[in-house]
């Protein structure tokens, strides 16, 4: 049990920079999910974190303790890895007891602890077992309970379920958080997968490009992404972008596409005709005829029984996706009235893509 | 998928493996059975009658002392030039698999070796440990030590192990090497987060994952020790002195091709094709499970 403090951790193979200053720190018990696509440097963060990689710059403290320049085996982290890294020639029980044989553990001691732990993950049986007489699941287990067993003060997990099949994840998912908060642990998990971060997470970190996009709960990632990346990364389908200027005095949007839409939480800092992004996601679309109603040309709709998804297009060929209820049915090649509620709009500027908040004093929260 | 080409009738099949078939009948089994044959007869000193004896030149082999001090010899000389050939070729591989400069030109030089005939790396350490020619060799007695391994039986025996092991690290060193990049990196950096210092991590780990290599490579230089370095020994030493560096194969060539006596000779033929066969057969099986963990 332990906090983590990353400062300005910074990672560059020759000259390709990986990650470009990354500050994070994880309370004591903490589950924080670093979460990002293939080649954000999320891994190449958690592997900075377990001393499996030197940072170019930047400190990594444990408990306040600065362990940078501490080998692997010197900083008392337990990581399970992408394809479980277990030991070929070892029983499962000798794969648990061998981190605690290092630490010069006594003989019953271990056999109790790796009978503990064992009988927690449901794998008492396997314990004479060679790693490959084993499924997958059960693999992961182990090497779960290899992690667990040693009581480290930090656990890391370098997308651990992503060689399961679909069933099993989420089984597992959830097993996986239950145990993190029994044992209390302070956990670093990363994934590409947006629902195991959405589920798994006290906290997400949103890896962009080595850079962390947005540091926040779950839900207040989805509520308010703090850029167009994490809007389109987080949510499925991904959010609706539309092109639109400042208008109003800051206190509306006018879409390239036609309407002007008020915002209802206050007006928008910068000049008049300012570029915005305007963000909605799929499901806050409402399918209803109004002044301000987007007329969308149906191109694929997708009946999923309990709601449709419809692709389609704006006017000025701008493509927009909506999660309708499932009694709606249009075809392909119909024209929708579609109504954008003010309530449920994002808005960015179109430069930086950077989330525009209402002017202070007269913002929601 | 396999494709499998499915010949029609028997006939085309057996004269594609013809050429095959002649040259291992004519080339492996006539001298095999030839050297059976030869070691149930006696020849007149002459070489003009031979005579049945069934099994006295065995007898007479395995009752001469010569012939156990031969075995000894080859005890000896197979053991170091395995286990030295192993070590050395295991621990420059564990050096060539870390990420160094120059590692792509190490490794190559490291398998030049290999290519060299087992007469010419003779010569070659010859050249170094001649007490009076060579390089080294001089420079020991000038250091006050009395090298001369053509006197000393011990020295001779050390110089051609050094020189048979030599030989045979550039193949070890291949597959060991092909061994360690096949172990995962990700189960080294698990020991390393379990607490497993290098020197832990390779006895506890590398090493019993590169067992099913290491007995491989042990039973390929057993034979090689036992059979392949008649050039090494007869380039170096001759056998001698007095003896020292014979060992069974060298003894086979002393008998048989200087002192004529076929019989004896072909009957230590006989008793290391036994050897080579048994070895052959645990080596087959080794290859056929490959894992042992």
């Amino acid at each position: 049990m332990a906090t983590l403090e990353l400062v300005g951790i910074r990672k560059s193979f020759g000259a390709a920079g990986v990650l470009h200053g990354i500050d994070l720190s994880v309370a004591d018990g903490e589950m924080v999910v670093i979460v990002g696509a293939s080649g954000c440097g999320k891994s190449t963060l958690l592997r900075i974190v377990a001393g499996l990689e030197t940072p170019t710059a930047g400190r990594v403290l444990i408990d306040g303790r600065d362990v940078t320049p501490l080998e692997p085996a010197e900083r008392d982290i337990a990581m399970v890895f992408q394809n479980y890294a277990l030991y070929p020639h070892m029983s499962v029980f000798d794969n648990m007891a061998y981190g605690l044989r290092i630490r010069r553990v006594p003989r019953a001691e271990i056999r109790r602890r790796v009978e503990e732990t064992a009988a927690l993950l449901g794998i008492s049986a396997l314990l004479d077992r060679r790693p490959r007489q084993l499924s997958g699941g059960q693999r992961q287990r182990v090497a779960m309970g290899r992690a667990i067993v040693r009581e480290p003060r930090l656990f890391l997990f370098d997308e651990p379920l992503s060689n399961l099949d679909a069933k099993l994840r989420v089984q597992m998912r959830a097993e996986i958080r239950r145990l993190q908060k029994r044992l209390g642990v302070t956990s670093l998990f990363v994934t590409h997968d947006q629902i195991e971060a959405m589920t798994l997470g006290d906290r997400l970190v949103v890896m962009h490009e080595g850079r962390a996009a947005q540091i926040a709960t779950p839900m207040e990632v989805w509520a308010r992404p703090a850029d167009t990346f994490v809007a389109g990364f987080i949510g499925s389908p991904a959010m609706n972008f539309l092109a639109a200027r400042l208008a109003e005095e800051g206190r509306a949007a006018a879409l390239a596409a036609g309407p002007v839409l008020r915002f209802a939480d206050g007006p928008r800092p910068g000049a008049e005709g300012r570029r915005l992004v305007v963000g909605i996601r799929p499901e806050h679309v409402e399918a209803r005829a109004g002044p301000e109603a987007l007329p969308l040309a149906v191109d694929l709709a997708e009946p999923l029984g309990s709601e449709t998804v419809l692709h389609g297009h704006l006017p000025g060929g701008e493509s927009l996706t909506a999660r309708l209820p499932g009694g709606l049915a249009p075809q392909a090649g119909e024209v929708l009235p579609l109504l954008l509620p003010a309530e449920a709009l994002h808005v960015f500027d179109a430069e930086t893509g950077r989330r525009l908040d209402p002017l202070e004093g007269m913002a929601r929260r | 998928m396999r494709r499998r080409v499915i010949f029609r009738g028997k006939v085309l099949p057996y004269l594609l493996l013809a050429p095959q078939i002649a040259v291992t009948l004519v080339f492996f089994f006539w001298p095999a059975a030839q050297a059976v044959r030869q070691s149930l007869l006696r020849e007149d000193p002459f070489g003009l009658r031979s005579e049945f004896v069934g099994l006295e030149n065995f007898r007479a082999v395995l009752a001469d002392p010569l012939y156990l001090n031969a075995v000894r010899n080859t005890a000896v000389f197979a053991a170091a030039v395995a286990g030295i050939a192993l070590g050395a070729a295991l621990f420059l591989a564990v050096q060539a698999d870390k990420r160094i400069r120059g590692a792509g030109v190490y490794k190559t030089l490291l398998i030049w070796p290999y290519a060299v005939a087992p007469a010419v790396a003779a010569v070659l350490w010859l050249f170094l440990f001649h007490p009076s020619i060579g390089l080294i060799g001089r420079a020991l007695n000038a250091a006050g030590m009395a090298w001369d391994y053509k006197l000393d039986g011990a020295q001779a025996m050390l110089l051609v192990i050094v020189a048979a092991a030599w030989k045979q690290v550039s193949y070890n060193f291949i597959f060991f090497l092909a061994g360690l990049q096949s172990i995962p990196a990700s189960v080294l950096e698990a020991a390393a987060m379990d607490g497993a210092r290098p020197a832990y991590r390779f006895w506890t780990v590398v090493f019993p994952l590169l067992s099913p290599t290491t007995f491989f490579l042990l039973v390929v230089n057993l034979t090689y020790a036992f059979f392949d370095t008649f050039g090494v020994i007869h380039a170096l030493t001759g056998g001698g002195p007095g003896k020292a560096t014979e060992t069974l194969i060298y003894k086979v060539y002393v008998d048989g091709v200087q002192n004529l006596n076929f019989g004896g000779s072909a009957a230590q033929s006989v008793i290391l094709m036994a050897i080579v066969i048994a070895l052959t057969a645990v080596q087959f099986r080794s290859i056929e499970r490959r894992v042992h963990y």
